[in-house]
């Protein structure tokens, strides 16, 4: 009787946290959707800042967040599957692979402004790239490199060892095995990693803060070396640089609003594009 | 018993003097026996023998495990398949493997069959479709999934994935089918087909087939080797080891288990 009273409450406890988890997360939706709605225009969305930001929309910074993030997933997708592939396929297990994959998870757990240093000195100074798109989307990249080789290696061990013997048996190389039975089998879990990491690589300030971002800058950029404007960066200068920051509180949430609906978008067509893949490589 | 110093020179597999380790634990002991073309070689005994990683060393399969090590020869067609240079694909696709638990690919049906053939550069869809016909014909398998090639293999039964398995390991044109347990998860109707498969198979393949099931041993094989604890403790004609074992061991186990 004792120990189902126990049960009781622990359940009512965890339903608590779990209700108390889910309003906050409703409150801060809420809040930007009511203070950030009415600043959502068409001219809001397609337009260029004028006066600092302070009239105007916000078009170069959605453009310039949209750049940065394919950018960061076109470099560190590829390198961080064929690294799981390495460590999980081919390295030999062993003392190194261990300190590999504990750096790895360390890395995972650096705060993005040391990320944003390390991009500063290697892409914008000691490889030239100056501020650029270049250099904040590797930035991210690297940022953002750690989730993906994690979920990936997951992802990639948990395909059934039959499967690998099966194409073995038939006389299918490492790499025929790997490309044709492994990998299609693995897609969705390494898809959730990437999730993961997208969503942090478009909401970041501190990395492109130092690599990418142009305060004010009215015009797209023409090249892979011209700086662009970013949405979590205008977000920050709006809310805290900004001479008149407190009358342009519904430039500051319209922001806010396109940036969160942009990461659930792609958040969204990922988790789409993963539902389609598990459909056709059912096991 | 085989004497293992004369080499009869007609064998397709001849084994010598096999040791294997997992690690620091020896599975395998010593072992020497010969298989003879085109006949069928049951490896029987109790769970744990050994008698899986002994036919895994055969195509190379313990390879993939990390920390095993094999000492002695394995000779196929004279080569040894240990020996350095040796080119562990060839060797796989003349050496074909149809495991325990049925395993196919997550794809179609035709898909599963043409995946040997497909990866070794057959590109000519016609030439495909004839290999996928030919050898699910071979496995018994054509007239039931002739008209649905393109569904997932897994729709099918237990019985049928497996001899999907065969119509698969056969695809690749191998000389030697290695057979762990092949009918252990099967229904009884299921297991039949598969040792009448197994039957019309010995006419052109060398196959070797491991087994828990003694029975079943004697049904389908034309030799019999008997494992008990990582050592081969006799080897002979299926019939002879049936009826008249030579050792006390072998025995034991016959009768223990038919008794």
């Amino acid at each position: 009787m004792r120990q189902r009273s126990n049960g009781f409450l622990a359940i009512w406890a965890m339903r608590i946290i779990f209700y108390l988890l889910v309003s906050s997360v409703g409150i801060i939706v809420l809040d930007v959707l009511w203070k950030g709605l009415p600043s959502i225009s068409l001219s809001f969305l397609l337009d260029s800042p004028r006066r600092s930001g302070a009239e105007g929309g916000i078009f170069p910074a959605i453009v310039g967040t949209v750049y940065l993030v394919t950018g960061a997933i076109a470099a560190a997708l590829p390198l961080g599957i064929a690294s799981a592939v390495y460590l999980s396929e081919y390295a030999k297990q062993g003392l190194f692979t261990r300190w590999v994959r504990f750096a790895i998870i360390t890395l995972a757990g650096v705060p993005s402004v040391v990320f944003g240093l390390f991009g500063l000195g290697l892409f914008v100074i000691f490889l030239g790239f100056g501020a650029s798109v270049l250099a904040g989307s590797l930035t991210l990249a690297c940022m953002i490199l750690p989730t993906i080789i994690v979920a990936s290696e997951e992802a990639l061990q948990a395909v059934p060892r039959e499967l690998r013997e099966a194409s073995l048996a038939l006389g299918a190389t490492r790499w025929q095995t790997i490309w044709r039975s492994v990998l299609p089998y693995s897609v969705s879990g390494i898809m959730t990693g990437s999730i993961l990491g997208i969503g942090r690589a478009a909401g970041e300030t501190a990395p492109i803060l130092l690599t990418a971002a142009a305060f004010f800058l009215p015009n797209l950029p023409e090249s892979p070396f011209d700086q662009v404007m970013a949405l979590p960066y205008h977000l920050y200068i709006l809310a805290t640089q900004h001479p008149e920051a407190a009358k342009v509180r519904g430039m500051q949430y319209g922001t806010a609003l396109v940036l969160l609906v942009l990461v659930l978008g792609i958040n969204m067509a990922a988790i789409l594009l993963r539902g389609r893949f598990r459909k056709k490589y059912r096991w | 018993m085989v004497d293992t110093g004369e080499r009869t020179s007609d064998a397709k597999i001849v084994v010598e003097h096999l040791d294997f380790h997992y690690g620091s634990v020896q599975a395998l002991f010593d072992v020497c026996v010969e298989m003879a073309p085109r006949k069928v070689t049951a490896f029987i005994g109790p769970s744990g023998c050994g008698k899986s990683t002994f036919l895994r060393t055969l195509n190379r399969m313990n390879d993939i495990i990390p920390g095993t090590r094999v000492q002695g020869r394995v000779l196929i067609d004279g080569h040894d398949i240990y020996s350095n240079g040796t080119d562990v694909v060839a060797l796989r696709r003349s050496v074909g493997m149809v495991f325990q638990k049925s395993n196919p690919f997550p794809k179609s049906i035709f898909e599963n069959v043409v995946y040997g053939p497909r990866i070794h550069g057959e590109k000519n869809s016609a030439r495909l479709r004839e290999i996928a016909e030919q050898s699910l014909q071979r496995a018994g398998l054509w007239a039931e999934v002739k008209d649905r090639l393109d569904q997932n293999a897994l729709s099918l039964s237990g019985g049928q994935q497996q001899r999907l398995c065969i119509a698969r390991a056969l695809a690749v044109g191998p000389e030697i089918l290695l057979m762990d347990e092949p009918a252990s998860a099967l229904d009884p109707r299921s297991t039949a087909r598969i040792e009448d498969l197994i039957g019309e198979l010995r006419e052109d393949y060398t196959i070797v087939i491991v087994t828990h099931n003694m029975q079943q041993a004697a049904r389908v094989s034309d030799f019999t080797a008997f494992f008990y604890e990582g050592h081969l403790v006799e080897f002979g004609e299926t019939q002879q080891i049936f009826t008249m074992p030579k050792k006390k061991q072998t025995e034991d186990y016959i009768t223990g288990r038919f008794g």
